[in-house]
């Protein structure tokens, strides 16, 4: 997998537009579809609808049925289709609604998508981008809202990216299309009404490097996705309270970048991880093992973890809540690391 | 805690290797402590059952701290502590301001009254990994330290806090292996060697011809691992003629000399580390050639790896510094408190010899004593040496 620089060169006067994640993924999608005509959209309601999460909203008339095209409901089907398209030439973009729904299609992402390249002998790329909505917040229950980003992350063959901002949004989807292998991309559902100001000239971002979102030298926290602003805002607290935290934004969470983890850890010795998906052979599981494998001797304090309750997670808003890592929850086990009062 | 040398003060307990109800014989090894000169064994110096350990894995004490309670055969309720100085003449460590009362009789208290301070507990003390990086490489005891951090942890704040408290005073306290702790220790010892003995020197060039053309000889028939070094043969030499000299083997003690039936030889060793430790073969006198040469290879070893037992620091009556090939002519060597006399040897080198109105080349080397006047007089400094030289002179006897 190799990384793709930016591709829009920065204007000498670059203006800032206020947007939102929603927007700017619409445009990294409108730019993808101009840039290149292999591109296309596929989907559940992608089309006429405007997308579940409304992020192909005009798109359908902006570029016509050949390139947003609505599916049958079988994720099984449409991804299969997209897989075959990407390996006949194609470009192809499939939304699939939430992760809990792309199981369905799992037999295709793990078995053809992340081998077929593996299997034909370097013949056969798989040059698909598969987006698929991610995370609890909205009151849809169980069923529509688990984080199960760290099945797709086990495997090897596909890349894994969470984009947490606007930059992001806008950025990850071109360089994800210049990936020769499968890249599943994961919005969470809490961060499309997200407002910011991003460049005018905004483009492509890597797909290689963590981001230091935050410099602090007290304690890393270590997140991605849904999680990044509720640990931004657990910064903030912990700032008022004297408490210097550095928040690691993952972005790829496959292969994931151990030297800006290692690096921060190595800075602060106190490592926090916040993974919406649950703490049993989770990501946030990985991660600990890998500062314990490579940076324990710079630990000055045991590896914190703040993750989702084990339980489905619960329609009622306040059980919803409660289940899932809350910027005060994030703050509390950071000062309590810092404090020493375990 | 047992004084392993002059200059100990304190010693951290590493293991126990006994547990109460354990039958144990006088010189059985009963636990493992750290000092300045590395991981010791301590032996007991009781036959009897171990009653109580009082003191925790981790924690570091002071040289006479009562350790452990041991039931000797026949006795009661009262339990005596393995007292710190062997039955008759080992070298306890005075404190330079507090010395040693003449029979230290330590306190024994019944098992009914422990001491205060050990915990029951044997659980390990917390350090994170980033401090405990950071203990080893500033050589300080963790022991000494008070963590702070989750389940009362030492953390970096912790240690770089006992850094900057122990910039001055601590100093002496910090421990172990490393080099810094060594050269202390030596500091320690020579410093109050030359503050408190009157050294006179004296020294003879012995013809060593006799005894290397001899050696070699013995050696030609030998296997390798068999064969024997000189030094050898001087340790035995410097042993034998202490019968004739006995006022060079023993202890300076409470101002008065206390003399020693046995020879227990230090061997002054250089460690691979840096530093210089001088631990004993016990009763050299009494030994065979064979016996001293394989005490001394199994002592050097163990020297240099830290496996070295309590008496053999405890013990030496009398100190053998001998350079080698590798070193100099001669040594001014520096008495080990509250030893009363330590031996030199230079290197054995060639030159012009005259005897009998003839003159030739012969290998010599030149012995020095050191000798503690307040012990001895040259008179009979000059007599151990002239011993010396004679018994060199009939190798096969020796």
């Amino acid at each position: 997998m190799t990384a793709i620089a930016a591709a829009v060169p920065p204007a000498a006067m670059p203006g800032v537009v206020k947007t939102t994640y929603r927007d700017a993924l619409r445009a990294a999608h409108r730019d993808a579809l101009r840039r290149d005509d292999r591109v296309f959209l596929m989907g559940e309601d992608v089309g006429r609808y405007g997308g579940c999460y409304a992020v192909s909203l005009g798109l359908l008339e902006e570029f016509g049925p050949e390139r947003v095209r609505d599916t049958p409901l079988s994720e099984l089907a449409f991804v299969g289709a997209g897989i075959g398209a990407a390996a006949a030439g194609m470009r192809p973009i499939v939304e699939v609604m939430t992760v809990n729904f792309s199981l369905l299609a799992l037999d295709q992402i793990v078995n053809s998508a992340a081998t077929l390249l593996h299997m034909s002998g370097g013949q056969c790329a798989v040059p698909l981008v598969i987006r698929m909505a991610t995370g609890a917040g909205r009151q849809v229950a169980a069923q529509h809202s688990h984080s199960l980003e760290v099945w797709y992350a086990h495997v090897p063959g596909i890349r894994v990216v969470a984009p947490a901002t606007i930059e992001d949004a806008r950025g990850m989807l071109w360089t994800a299309l210049q990936d020769p292998d499968p890249v599943v991309m994961f919005e969470h559902v809490m961060l499309y009404n997200l407002e910011g100001e991003i460049a005018e000239t905004a483009g492509a971002t890597d797909l290689d490097h963590a981001a230091v979102r935050r410099e602090g030298s007290d304690i890393s926290i270590v997140t991605y996705g849904g999680c990044l602003p509720k640990s931004m805002r657990a910064a903030e607290t912990l700032a008022a309270d004297g408490i210097s935290a550095e928040v690691i934004d993952l972005r790829t969470l496959r292969p994931l970048d151990d030297e800006t983890i290692l690096k921060s850890v190595a800075k602060t010795h106190r490592a926090v991880i916040v993974d919406e998906g649950w703490r049993s052979c989770g990501l946030s599981a990985e991660i600990a093992a890998r500062i314990a494998e490579s940076a324990l001797y710079e630990l000055d304090a045991p590896v914190v973890r703040v993750c989702t309750v084990e339980v489905p997670i619960p329609y009622p808003r306040h059980l919803e809540e409660a289940a899932l890592p809350q910027a005060a929850s994030i703050a509390d086990a950071a000062r309590r690391l810092v404090n020493h009062h375990g | 805690m047992p004084s392993l040398g002059a200059d100990m003060e304190a010693g951290t307990l590493v293991e126990w290797r006994v547990k109460p109800g354990d039958a144990i014989h006088r010189g059985d090894i009963i636990c493992e402590v750290v000092t300045e000169k590395g991981d010791i064994e301590v032996e007991s110096w009781l036959t009897g059952t171990v009653e109580q350990l009082l003191v925790q894995v981790g924690q570091k004490v002071p040289v006479k701290t009562l350790m452990a309670l041991i039931r000797t055969e026949g006795e009661g309720a009262a339990a005596v502590p393995p007292a710190p100085a062997p039955s008759a003449p080992a070298p306890s460590a005075p404190a330079p301001s507090a010395p040693a009362p003449p029979a230290p009789t330590p306190p024994a208290p019944t098992p009914s009254a422990p001491l205060p301070a050990p915990q029951p507990s044997s659980e390990r003390t917390r350090i994170s990994p980033a401090a405990r990086k950071r203990i080893e490489a500033a050589g300080l005891d963790a022991s000494t330290i008070v963590g702070s951090g989750i389940g009362g942890a030492i953390t970096i704040a912790d240690v770089e806090k006992a850094m900057s408290a122990s910039q001055p005073a601590a100093r002496a306290e910090s421990e172990a292996t490393s080099v810094t702790a060594i050269r202390r220790a030596i500091a320690r010892a020579m410093a109050r060697s030359k503050r408190e003995i009157p050294h006179y020197y004296l020294s003879q060039t012995i013809d060593m011809s006799r005894a290397l053309s001899w050696l070699e000889r013995e050696n030609s028939a030998r296997e390798l691992p068999r064969r024997l070094l000189y030094s050898v043969l001087l340790l035995k030499a410097v042993a034998l003629a202490v019968r004739e000299v006995p006022e060079m083997n023993g202890f300076w003690q409470d101002d008065h000399w206390i003399g020693s039936d046995a020879v227990h030889a230090g061997v002054a060793t250089s460690l691979r580390s840096g530093g210089l430790i001088a631990p004993a073969i016990h009763d050299v006198g009494g030994k065979s050639l064979d016996e001293v040469m394989h005490a001394l290879q199994d002592l050097v070893n163990r020297a240099r790896s830290s496996g070295l037992r309590s008496s053999e620091l405890s013990d030496p009556t009398i100190t053998v510094t001998s350079l080698g090939e590798r070193g100099c002519d001669s040594v001014m060597p520096i008495i080990y408190p509250p030893q009363v006399a330590i031996v030199g040897f230079g290197r054995v080198v060639e030159q012009a010899w005259a005897e009998n109105g003839m003159v030739g080349a012969r290998r010599v080397i030149h012995a020095t004593l050191g000798g503690d006047h307040r012990a001895s007089d040259g008179h009979r400094g000059a007599l151990f040496l002239r011993a010396v030289d004679s018994l060199m002179q009939s190798p096969e006897q020796l």
